[in-house]
């Protein structure tokens, strides 16, 4: 199969290309509103941008705003998991629960996360937490479902292997089902870290005082379409970067695993 | 008390029959086992061999304490089978290894089971590696190794615990003949040094009769029952690949052969049927 594919090009000539592909995206929107194809009021100018966002970044203010948004995104990603895990462990080994709860489990998951942020925003006012919360309610299902099946799926013959090397119900779960749960978990980190940005972002869109959500909020409410360009372009510079650091521990973490497996859900 | 447990053999079957429920939850129900009753003695090398589907790892099971037979029962150095089988090692025909785990952490997995401190329980593993033909493999996960490393790991990892028994369920079928006819020498190596008692499965008689004291025959299944008893009276220590060339060898093949192969015909027959 793979020795009849078309060779790609080395690595420095692909990094190459699409560093290309950015710099062509940039020039045709500069020439586009440059020649008033594209009214620049409403597309605002690359130039303009890079020197807002920069100007941001010097004075320092975007600091804070990214910052309140990472909190948001690092609390949502952690209670979503760890309740997640403890949900998860506890539906695959209690089935009756598992089976008494399955449609209710699936109607609020099915359920548009979105509208639940008024409702938050409501109970828990508009600081940090009723984004988190948002965050969480979106995380959290994703976790569930990867550990209930990571559970699940353990071989039945690596577990009575372990039961007949004399392991207790505890050493089972520490030696054999956590394990199998948490590569399940970690196969959908970029998902549950996403979405915890997601929740993060959305929340302070929709109602807030501080983060990058907050921020292209207000430059909307302005028709500072600037504003709004540059709050979009930092929040691309921040997930690229997270989803780069996700990377880094996934590999670490997932690296008795071999590479062309990938079980979870994405 | 004590004496009896001496002179007990390591593993009594009595009448063991089991029987499970059909998949579909209705229909008549499958018997797997029919009444099998047999014994190992102390450091005895036994195999059970039959045609597939005959129940041979449901009898192993029942050994283990990992399936309670329908009827009859299993003692263990005269102690009943109650639950998992302290005195019993057993060695998967599947990948039982622990993917997540290193070759060294899966050899040491038993000890720390048992409560030996992770530093202890890895310390006593690498020598254990080593005695399988592992050493320096002890860092890398079960998926870089070849499936006849990984059985050398699995091997350690049965031996390390010390059991009285161990239950062998087809351990080399997935291996290429060079790498099994190895891995059969290396394990009576292990075995001639401290003489365990072994019920080795397997559905190939040449491998059972050139490892083995004793050959066990079982009927083709449903409701499998044991048909013949052979003592193997080759010399010790043995090579398996030349051992094969010898006429006592051969006359024991024959002699067996001629049931089995009855047995061998009636099993496919089913399968075909199903």
């Amino acid at each position: 199969m793979r020795s009849h594919a078309k060779r790609l090009p080395s690595r420095p000539v692909i990094l190459l290309l699409q560093l290309a592909v950015l710099i062509a995206f940039f020039l045709i929107w500069h020439v586009l509103t440059d020649t008033k194809i594209l009214s620049p009021f409403f597309f605002g100018t690359p130039g303009a941008v890079l020197a807002r966002t920069w100007a941001d970044f010097a004075s320092g203010v975007i600091w804070y705003h990214l910052g309140i948004t990472l909190l948001e995104t690092a609390l949502a990603f952690i209670i979503g998991t760890v309740a997640g895990i403890a949900f998860g462990f506890w539906f695959a080994r209690a089935p009756l629960v598992s089976i008494v709860f399955d449609p209710y489990i699936k109607a609020v998951n099915a359920l548009p996360r979105v509208v639940l942020a008024p409702i938050f925003a409501l109970w828990l006012g508009l600081g940090i937490w009723s984004k988190v919360a948002l965050g969480v309610t979106l995380v959290f299902f994703i976790v569930f479902f990867n550990v209930y099946q990571g559970v699940k799926e353990v071989s039945p013959v690596v577990l009575a292997n372990a039961r007949m090397l004399g392991a207790s119900s505890r050493d089972l779960f520490r030696h054999v089902y956590l394990p199998s749960a948490l590569s399940w978990v970690f196969s959908s980190l970029h998902t549950a870290v996403g979405f915890a940005m997601v929740g993060a972002v959305v929340g302070e869109y929709l109602g807030s005082a501080a983060g990058l959500g907050y921020r292209i909020h207000q430059a909307e409410g302005v028709f500072d379409t600037v504003g709004v360009f540059s709050g979009m372009l930092v929040l691309t510079i921040f997930v690229v970067l997270i989803d780069a650091a996700v990377t880094m521990i996934e590999k670490r973490l997932l690296h008795w695993r071999p590479q062309d497996n990938h079980g979870g859900q994405h | 008390m004590a004496e009896a447990a001496a002179a007990a053999p390591a593993l009594q079957l009595e009448g063991v029959t089991c029987t499970f429920p059909s998949p579909d939850g209705r229909g008549r129900s499958y018997t797997a086992v029919q009444g099998a009753s047999f014994t190992v003695a102390d450091g005895e090398f036994v195999s059970i061999v039959g045609p597939t589907g005959s129940g041979k790892s449901t009898m192993l099971n029942v050994a283990a304490g990992l399936l309670k037979p329908s009827e009859g029962r299993a003692l263990s150095f005269g102690q009943p089978v109650t639950g998992i089988n302290p005195k019993a090692g057993y060695m998967f025909q599947a990948e039982a290894l622990m993917p997540w785990k290193s070759a060294l952490d899966n050899v040491a997995a038993g000890l720390e089971f048992r409560g030996v401190s992770r530093a202890e329980a890895r310390q006593r593993a690498l020598p254990w590696l080593s005695r399988v033909g592992l050493e320096g493999f002890g860092d890398r996960f079960p998926h870089q190794l070849s499936g006849g490393m990984r059985k050398r790991v699995a091997l350690a990892q049965t031996l390390i615990v010390d059991p009285k028994i161990i239950l062998m369920d087809e351990p080399f079928s997935a291996l290429d003949v060079q790498t099994r006819q190895m891995m059969e020498n290396e394990l009576l190596d292990l075995w001639a040094a401290d003489r365990k008692s072994v019920v080795f499965i397997t559905h190939d008689l040449e491998e059972a009769i050139a490892m083995s004291d004793r050959v066990l025959v079982l009927s083709a299944g449903p409701g499998a029952r044991l048909i013949g008893e052979y003592r193997i009276g080759l010399d010790r220590p043995r090579d398996v690949a030349e051992i094969r060339m010898t006429p006592q060898f051969l006359a024991l093949h024959q002699e067996i052969w001629a049931q089995l192969r009855d047995e061998v015909l009636k099993g496919y027959a089913q399968t075909k049927l199903r």
